[in-house]
């Protein structure tokens, strides 16, 4: 498979969070504007990127009944190091994402790839792998933060598209989160399978 | 290389010095952002201090004292401002435990008589369009909202909704609101102790 179509992949035929439906917690909880849903999305992706290939470097010192603990510890280091860094140099993001940044640990994508993908493959084509799925993932995850930032507040990334007084605070609380959510998926998924027939 | 077999050996062995990395790895970055991080949160409560508080000219961080709330564990802090020797009000970080999802640690100032002079909203967890929007509620000067340049001698510092209360909750997050009141009829008890227990003259 070359790269091109492993990143292809990624972001769009096997798309997390409109073909897998993984990760939806951090999609739901962060996505309240365009800005915080971006910035999420590039922080799981480093963070997707460097344990891809972690993993895939390690795949055949790691005996296979402990590999779910050693992927953990590893998915976690990268978590800590990319905490401390924004601590450090981008204390406001770092506030803005608040819990959602240590959660990545836990976020099914990451782990998904380490099993499904990075234990099998070479580390070049999980550094790709890890590139696709994070490119889809930021994608997702801003085009659901802008429309909620946008019917909710009426602007998109911070600016004004239409007066506050019509948006609806309904889009920028957990229900908006889930209609978008819904409305997006529904989209593609027609327009994929217009595509397909 | 072929893949190790899980044996008992192996896989404490591989478990182990996984582990061992990533421990070297996060003490070696620790030590390098330790600093950093020490220094964007104590830029973030200079930063505040200033916002909130009218001219001074001495180090508030250097003077300050802590105040032990009568509903808290953790104490507030008291950053005390004065202008040649003259007492010129203090800025009070404070927090409430009584926020819609927890914690909010709000930083007041106040001049020599007690008067606010700001406040900043240093964090909190409150709900995106509705609590959160404390950080500019209680400055806008329409009907009652603002609490800028009153007195919480003069002015009784609750919700309307309550009895005897002048300030305008935030519409829709009258939790946060009375959680934001709290804090700063709290910060003010501190400020008062300070004013006549602790104010120094300058030499």
């Amino acid at each position: 498979m070359n790269k091109l179509r492993i990143i292809y992949n990624g972001l769009i035929t096997e798309n997390p969070t409109f073909v897998l439906l993984l990760g939806m917690c951090p999609t739901l909880g962060t996505t309240g504007s365009a800005i915080t849903g971006l910035s999420m999305g590039l922080a799981t992706s480093g963070v997707l990127v460097c344990s891809n290939a972690a993993i895939s470097g390690i795949k055949n010192m790691v005996p296979d009944k402990v590999r779910i603990p050693a992927y953990i510890v590893v998915i976690a280091t990268f978590v800590t190091l990319l905490q401390m860094f924004m601590q450090a140099y981008l204390p406001s993001l770092n506030e803005s994402l608040g819990i959602f940044i240590p959660l990545i640990v836990v976020n099914c994508i990451l782990l998904g790839r380490a099993e499904a993908y990075a234990s099998r493959r070479s580390v070049i084509d999980s550094v790709f792998d890890g590139i696709g799925i994070g490119c889809g993932f930021t994608v997702a995850l801003t085009m659901l933060g802008s429309i909620r930032e946008l019917l909710g507040t009426g602007t998109v990334f911070g600016a004004r598209i239409f007066p506050e007084t019509y948006g609806s605070l309904l889009f920028v609380l957990a229900p908006g989160a889930f209609i978008a959510l819904g409305f997006l998926i529904a989209i593609i998924n027609h327009v994929r399978n217009r595509k397909q027939s | 290389m072929k893949k190790l077999p899980s044996t008992l050996t192996y896989m404490t062995l591989s478990l182990g010095v996984i582990t061992i990395v990533a421990g070297a790895l996060l003490a070696w970055v620790h030590e390098i952002t330790a600093a950093p991080i020490e220094e964007a949160a104590q830029r973030k409560q200079v930063e505040a201090i200033r916002a909130v508080l009218p001219e001074f000219d001495n180090d508030p961080t250097a003077q300050q004292v802590t105040w032990t709330p009568p509903s808290g564990s953790e104490p507030f802090t008291i950053f005390p401002a004065y202008k040649g020797d003259v007492f010129a009000g203090a800025a009070v970080e404070g927090y409430s435990l009584n926020g819609f999802s927890g914690e909010v640690r709000i930083m007041y100032g106040f001049d020599a008589e007690g008067d606010i002079t700001g406040y900043e909203v240093l964090s909190h967890a409150e709900t995106p369009g509705l609590g959160a929007k404390m950080d500019e509620w209680f400055r806008m000067d329409i009907g009652h909202r603002s609490v800028i340049g009153k007195n919480p001698a003069e002015t009784s510092m609750y919700v309307t909704k309550d009895p005897g209360g002048e300030i305008d909750a935030i519409t829709a997050a009258t939790i946060s609101s009375r959680a934001f009141l709290a804090t700063l009829r709290e910060c003010y008890d501190a400020f008062k102790y300070y004013k006549t227990e602790k104010t120094v003259s300058h030499e």
